[in-house]
């Protein structure tokens, strides 16, 4: 180790430690653990290790309460990306992931490499990407960034998927003030591999080559994951130069020549280099396997000349990987990555040391414990208080201001329950031949090879029920998920979790991630459904505001046969509409009470584990058996927004009774009590499926029928669906098209 | 019929072209490397599959046009043989000097992804037997640019010599309007060489060949290619 820094690195000062996003109490950390001052590049080293988003050091006690075991999980949380079995020797990876700062600043970048990231996760792990999906949330429409960020992110996310080759199934969008100047953007991606052939990031054996792949390396991206562990001030955009550039062209290359030298067993181990680059890598794959690292940053294949070891630690250029390979085979992998016109270099070896030794221009730029760095990284139990709950919304003391088919017709033409076509057309959702079911329904479904298996897939979660009540809200994302995959007839499996939280040194906050992730846990507990891979975006937050708590969940759900889904449709007239689940009425936090009376108010539903478990799997049986024709799942907006979108989605109406007993009816047909699905069935066979149903404890009432090109609700004249259709398709492209200033 | 698919870097749909002809012709296409010099012997069908070719970072098509392999593919073309590019491979076919014209970024600037219907210029073709002259078949598109242009002189003459093989259309036949989705010189989706062995489109019949993922409309397309 140099004791001298070189001239041109700067002395270590309490500035620049604070510049790098380490407390005073952190650094004092970084003296004892090493015994001296660390040099620049150590601090870099050490900066991008223990930020928030590398070391999960405020979520990290919170997180363990989550249960991440099945006899179904292969791989939980901890690697690139969670492992399920899913019968047939495959195996079902993936995972979620934010880009919400990089995303803010430089709109098509940030969520391009998001995309090119999570699909990078997925693939180190030697699966072949089968789907993406995405979980985005924007400011208030009359924001003035809102039309300029929905742009440039939706063109993103589809400028790197579409070119890279992987159909993108599935989303959710949501616009509401708390995101003005910190929107989200979640990418989640899916992939298939075969039991026997998952990669891992474990290193072995001793003085084995560690191999660079794929770009070279530049100066864009220095910091990005420290970024992402800060809140926005009103200079958020000067960090432009931290935002990474996306190539999905190299992606694509390096996804087909890595699973090339996959497949010949050339690969020992492997690690994408993604947030904190070439560090986290290294020392993810020596931590892991128990051994030293060495590299010799002089073989490190750059963009520009005269990069410092600090910078070439610290960069986040996209689409590289780094591997341990088999020495034997080393020569064969290199010849499959030069067909590929990929860059290949040895720049460093496996020791037995356990040390982390960083080599540049004949210097020793940094010499650290490796496990230390990833082991000893802080860890907080941050002060966190609890919301204060807020009293329900008693149904019968709000009168509707509006009739309830204009409410309806309001709420389905809103930006959050308009039809996102706009955004999901941009999406290459066709590729790859195996979309059974689309974006627009409530999961799509991929078929897996020639089927007859498919996946069903969606990402979800309520963000002004976790903002009201943490628990619950948290309870309500997972069971969302849950009822969605059971929408379209898919088995639950498992899934991954993007916790975005604002700031956790305060603990207003960090009670919202304290009470959301209990309430997962427990509504994964209930429902089988464990976690197995996530991650956590915190400190979400500009000038002090924080974003509504939202912990986005993707979930994953198996298709025995993907010529036995359900589709949201009403397809036959003359059917019978059957009602699951128990209507109360509740109106605390709906659509209906936010867009219609403009209140943002009240208890969200609570969610009955047991009654969602028992109601659900009762609706997956009738689809399976091919009972029933149509199948919805209740969320936003309640029965009214059900009922419209199954009309509008193949053009048969519906004649509604007033079936709602002592229940208002604005409160019946708005209410967003949850565990609730609509069915339409052939009007022979209601009454033994609601017998069935009733057998099982199931609560099921028949509401009414099918047909017509109108929808009726009690009491109200017919809503042509031509009405529907042109208030739910209009929104977002006149919005877009800077036709509509106002939400 | 003897099918082969070129992969280029970039190429994203070879294996949706490949499993087409496989359901087709019920033989496993020849798989074609963009370096490769020479087509396999007996080759009767190449097929330019959709994709971002060497990125397309540059304009369209324009690097794949010229990349070792497409000598040996314009020398198939020129002795009569079967060449179907479909979007990036249409866009290549441009390019490579097979077909004339130009596909400039689509009207409203951003890529779409939707169903689409297309009206069958004529049912002579190799490509077309088994639909009917003027039939609107339903695929999909997935482009960015497929907004197609050529000289004034040019389109009269594909008009005139009867090589445009399909239109945009609505779910009635009728071309023009919404139903155009890119803004394309007289709903052009898809045109012929001369010798109507050479055809350039830029929707994906690959995609529709299966009723459970979207119909079965692009496969007449193959099995006509497999009767030629």
């Amino acid at each position: 180790m140099s004791q001298h820094p070189s001239a041109a690195e700067p002395q270590i000062t309490p500035e620049l430690v604070a510049s790098h996003g380490l407390k005073p109490d952190e650094y004092e950390r970084i003296l004892k653990l090493i015994g001296r001052p660390p040099s620049f590049t150590e601090l870099g080293i050490f900066s991008a290790m223990w930020n928030e988003h590398c070391s999960y050091k405020s979520s990290r006690l919170h997180l363990r309460g989550l249960p991440t075991k099945a006899p179904w999980v292969i791989q939980g949380p901890g690697e690139n990306a969670g492992v399920i079995d899913i019968g047939d020797g495959q195996a079902c990876v993936f995972k979620m992931e934010s880009h919400n700062h990089p995303s803010y600043i430089e709109p098509y970048q940030g969520a391009a490499t998001g995309v090119g990231g999570i699909l990078r996760d997925v693939f180190t792990m030697g699966a072949r990407p089968i789907a993406c999906l995405n979980l985005l949330r924007f400011g208030a429409p009359d924001h003035p960034k809102t039309r300029h960020l929905v742009a440039g992110v939706v063109a993103g996310i589809g400028g790197y998927g579409n070119s890279f080759g992987v159909p993108t199934v599935g989303g959710s969008v949501n616009f509401h003030t708390r995101y003005d100047g910190n929107i989200l953007v979640n990418a989640m991606a899916v992939g298939l591999a075969d039991t026997d052939k998952i990669f891992y990031a474990k290193a072995t054996g001793v003085g084995r080559p560690i191999v660079y792949l794929g770009s070279k390396t530049g100066r864009d991206g220095i910091h990005g994951a420290t970024m992402a562990s800060a809140a926005f001030e009103a200079d958020a955009e000067e960090k432009r130069p931290t935002v990474q550039v996306g190539d999905p062209f190299s992606e694509k290359l390096l996804l087909e020549a890595c699973l090339e030298i996959m497949a010949r067993g050339c690969v020992v181990a492997i690690q994408d280099m993604g947030a904190a680059g070439l560090t986290s890598s290294a020392v993810e794959m020596g931590a892991k396997g128990n051994l030293g690292i060495e590299l010799d940053l002089d073989k490190v294949p750059c963009r520009e000349a005269g990069m410092s070891a600090y910078e070439m630690m610290l960069s986040e250029s996209q689409e590289r990987m780094l591997m341990v390979l088999d020495p034997a085979k080393e020569e064969e992998a290199e010849a499959i990555f030069r067909k590929w016109g990929l860059d290949f270099a040895v720049i460093g070896k496996t020791t037995d040391t356990l040390r982390f030794v960083i080599k540049h221009k004949g210097q020793v730029k940094a010499d650290l414990p490796i496990k230390e760095l990833g082991d000893e990284a802080p860890l907080y139990d941050r002060p966190h208080v609890a919301t204060k709950p807020q009293a329900p919304v008693d149904a019968a003391s709000l009168a509707a201001p509006m009739s309830n088919a204009d409410a309806l017709v309001k709420l389905i033409g809103s930006p959050d329950l308009c039809s996102k076509r706009w955004v999901w057309e941009q999406y290459d959702h066709l590729i790859l031949g195996n979309t059974v079911q689309k974006p627009g329904g409530d999961a799509a479904v991929v078929r897996i090879g020639e089927g007859p298996k498919g996946l069903a897939l969606t990402t979800d979660v309520t963000q002004r029920y976790c903002e009201a009540d943490p628990f619950e809200g948290g309870k309500q994302a997972v069971a969302e998920a849950w009822r969605n995959l059971t929408a379209v007839g898919a088995r639950p499996l498992a899934i991954t979790d993007n916790l975005n939280f604002g700031n956790p040194e305060k603990p207003h906050f960090m009670g919202q991630l304290v009470g959301c992730l209990k309430g997962i846990g427990e509504a994964c507990k209930a429902l089988d459904f464990p976690v197995v891979s996530g991650n956590v975006s915190l400190y979400n937050e500009t000038e002090g505001r924080g974003i509504l708590p939202t912990p986005s969940i993707g979930g994953v759900g198996l298709v025995a046969d993907v010529t036995k889904t359900a589709t949201l449709a009403f397809r036959n007239a003359g059917e019978a509409i059957i009602l699951v689940g128990e209507t109360a009425g509740w109106l605390g936090q709906s659509v209906w009470l936010r867009d219609v009376c403009g209140r943002e108010e009240g208890a969200p539903p609570p969610v009955d584990l047991a009654a969602e478990r028992r109601n659900g799997e009762a609706v997956r049986a009738l689809i399976v058996e091919g009972a029933v024709s149509a199948v919805h799942d209740l969320s936003d907006g309640g029965l009214a927004a059900a009922l419209a979108e199954s009309a509008m989605a193949a053009g048969v109406g519906a004649r509604i009774e007033n079936a709602a007993g002592g229940t208002p009816l604005h409160a019946w047909l708005f209410g967003e009590d949850q565990g609730r699905y609509i069915l339409a069935c052939a009007a022979d066979r209601a009454e033994a499926i609601l017998a069935g149903l009733r057998a099982k404890g199931v609560p099921a009432r028949r509401i009414g029928v099918t047909g017509g090109d109108s929808l009726t609700l009690p009491g109200e004249a017919p809503i042509l669906l031509a009405t529907l259709r042109r208030a739910h398709e209009s929104w977002l492209p006149d919005y877009m098209a800077g036709e509509i200033i106002n939400g | 019929m003897r099918a082969a698919v070129v992969t280029f870097p970039g190429s994203n749909r070879e294996g949706d072209a490949a499993r087409a002809i496989r359901q087709a012709t019920g033989r496993e296409p020849v798989h074609v490397w963009h370096a490769d010099t020479a087509l396999p012997v007996g080759v009767d069908l190449v097929v330019l599959p959709g994709g971002f070719s060497y990125g397309d970072y540059l304009r369209c098509g324009a690097i794949a046009g010229r990349a070792p392999i497409m000598d040996a593919v314009r020398a198939h073309a020129a002795r009569g043989g079967y060449v179907l590019g479909v979007c990036n491979g249409f866009q290549i076919l441009c390019e490579s000097g097979l077909l004339p014209g130009v596909l400039m970024r689509n009207r409203d600037l951003r890529f779409v992804c939707r169903m689409q219907h297309l009206r069958v210029e004529r049912a002579d073709t190799a490509y077309t037997t088994r639909y009917a002259k003027g039939q609107a078949i339903e695929v999909c598109i997935a482009h960015g640019e497929g907004n197609y242009e050529a000289h004034e002189q040019t389109i009269a003459r594909l008009e005139g010599e009867g090589l445009v093989a399909f239109r945009y259309c609505d779910a009635a036949g009728l071309v023009g309007g919404a139903a155009n989705p890119n803004g394309s010189t007289n709903d052009i989706a898809g045109i012929y060489s001369d010798n109507l062995r050479v055809l350039g489109m830029m929707p994906h019949p690959e995609n529709l060949i299966d009723p459970l993922v979207g119909g079965t409309d692009g496969r007449g397309l193959f099995e006509s290619l497999a009767a030629a």
